[in-house]
């Protein structure tokens, strides 16, 4: 009885998460468009809503070529690894109380090592499509994970301090009086940008920059793999979003409501958020990346770090 | 950082704002009368045809999309044979407008010929001739052109003087 429970915990939060992303699509060229005084997508089903399944069939009615110049394997594995790792984070976050696959206890580690696990997906698609746009995209993908992964780690080392267990449901319960975005809005803060880093959205889309690199490690994609990397990106909207509102906003503290709600509530504000900072901000230089990441960023998380411990050492 | 807070907030303010988009099949935009849509051949006030087949638009026409064939009816008046534009071809410059000494050819704001067969864009006279004078209501070139047509000698003209006599040694 408990692994039919747990099977079905697993197919209902992947039908979710994979809904969701799927939706996205629609959510954020409406909202782009929105906020471009445009209408966007509007004619397919009510509102446009359709659109998702026609772009879906026709992803899947397009040719799918391999390049003869590709690494046949290599190019095959790539798109598959963006999605499996963005998917696995998925397995220990709690959305609500109860609703979680597993509780892991190094839950947050979890996540942070299959995002970084992520990074090969690009590298490796970007490597074996031999083209040079697709390598440099996947240079750079490979330095700005470098870069941003570092102080994405240590900006959520603040909230295990005071949580004190890497186990997102322990983080969670630890919000229950103040959330965390409180004490530790500096890592709040690294988190965002890392975060936005990470998941190699618009402001940071240095690894795909289409004025400079085509579309960078994805040039050679077509069909359904390029479906899975684009998949893959918005499921990793998805991930960050709920990682802040798990990590900084309380999961699904709140009043009134029930736990779930708030938990979309606070997700979807945040994939609001990213969406907005797509709609509004240009990309930055490829050396001003690194340079902000490496300078800024990175002794900024150091100093977090440091204060937070202190401070907690000191209650303690 | 400042600079990117505020650049978002005004981002996110353009929620509130009207959309510039207009919805076109069942919203349609504002063309100016002068928009260089279909090509039209206009008549005169009298219901005749204003093209006297002089081939200048034919000339005129960057693309070469104007055929025509120029005959003379019994008196005299000129006038197109076949008169044919191959709108597949034309890219709607007016030059042809610009070019027509009797204001025959005329450039309207209509945009919608779109065909899914190629050899329908392709229009003979009768589907461009209209049965008005077009932008210039007033405007008969006969009425006004020093050329001998059926009822109308030298000098009958608006405007004209009587033909010199060219033996007479007066002066």
């Amino acid at each position: 009885m408990e692994i039919v429970i747990h099977i079905v915990t697993v197919l209902v939060v992947l039908f979710v998460v994979l809904n969701i992303a799927a939706g996205l699509i629609w959510v954020e060229r409406r909202l782009l468009a929105l906020w471009q005084d445009r209408y966007g997508p509007n004619r397919v089903g009510p509102l446009g809503l359709m659109q998702v399944a026609a772009d879906t069939i026709k992803l899947f009615f397009k040719e799918d070529w391999v390049p003869p110049f590709a690494d046949k394997g290599v190019f095959i594995l790539a798109p598959a690894i963006v999605m499996l790792t963005v998917l696995m984070s998925f397995t220990v976050l709690p959305f609500a109380p109860g609703m979680q696959i597993t509780d892991l206890n190094i839950g947050l580690l979890f996540v942070l090592a299959m995002s970084s696990l992520g990074v090969y997906s690009v590298v490796l698609g970007g490597w074996s499509s031999d083209n040079k746009y697709s390598l440099l995209g996947g240079l750079r993908a490979a330095a700005q994970m470098l870069g941003y992964e570092v102080f994405m780690g240590l900006a959520l080392m603040g909230v295990v301090l005071m949580a004190g267990s890497f186990s997102l449901r322990a983080i969670v319960d630890a919000q229950s009086k103040m959330w965390f975005i409180v004490p530790q809005f500096v890592g709040f803060v690294l988190f965002l940008i890392a975060g936005a880093a990470e998941m190699r959205r618009l402001p940071f889309d240095i690894p795909e920059a289409e004025s400079e690199l085509v579309a960078g490690f994805h040039s050679e994609y077509s069909g359904m793999k390029f479906g899975m990397f684009f998949v893959g990106e918005y499921v990793g909207v998805v991930l960050i979003s709920a990682l802040i509102s798990i990590l900084f906003l309380g999961g699904w503290h709140g009043p009134l409501l029930p736990p779930i709600v708030w938990f979309l509530i606070k997700m979807f504000a945040f994939i609001a958020f990213f969406i907005l900072l797509r709609a509004g901000l240009p990309r930055p230089r490829f050396d001003q990346l690194m340079s902000w990441g490496w300078k800024i960023m990175l002794p900024l998380a150091l100093a977090n770090l440091l204060v937070t411990g202190a401070i907690v050492l000191a209650v303690k | 950082m400042f600079s990117i807070i505020r650049t978002l907030w005004n981002v996110l303010l353009h929620s509130f704002q009207p959309r510039v988009t207009i919805q076109y099949p069942e919203e349609k935009p504002y063309l100016a009368p002068r928009y260089r849509g279909r090509i039209i051949l206009s008549r005169d006030p009298d219901g005749g045809e204003r093209c006297v087949a002089c081939y200048l638009c034919a000339v005129a026409c960057p693309v070469d999309c104007i055929a025509l064939q120029a005959t003379e009816d019994p008196t005299g008046r000129r006038y197109a044979e076949f008169f044919r534009i191959n709108f597949s071809r034309c890219i709607f410059c007016g030059l042809c407008e610009e070019a027509c000494p009797t204001y025959a050819i005329q450039l309207t704001p209509d945009f919608e010929i779109c065909e899914y067969d190629r050899q329908k864009l392709v229009y003979e006279k009768e589907d461009l001739t209209i049965s008005g004078p077009g932008k210039y209501p007033g405007y008969n070139f006969w009425r006004v052109a020093g050329v001998k047509i059926g009822g109308k000698d030298k000098g009958q003209a608006e405007r004209e003087e009587p033909p010199a006599e060219i033996h007479s040694l007066l002066p």
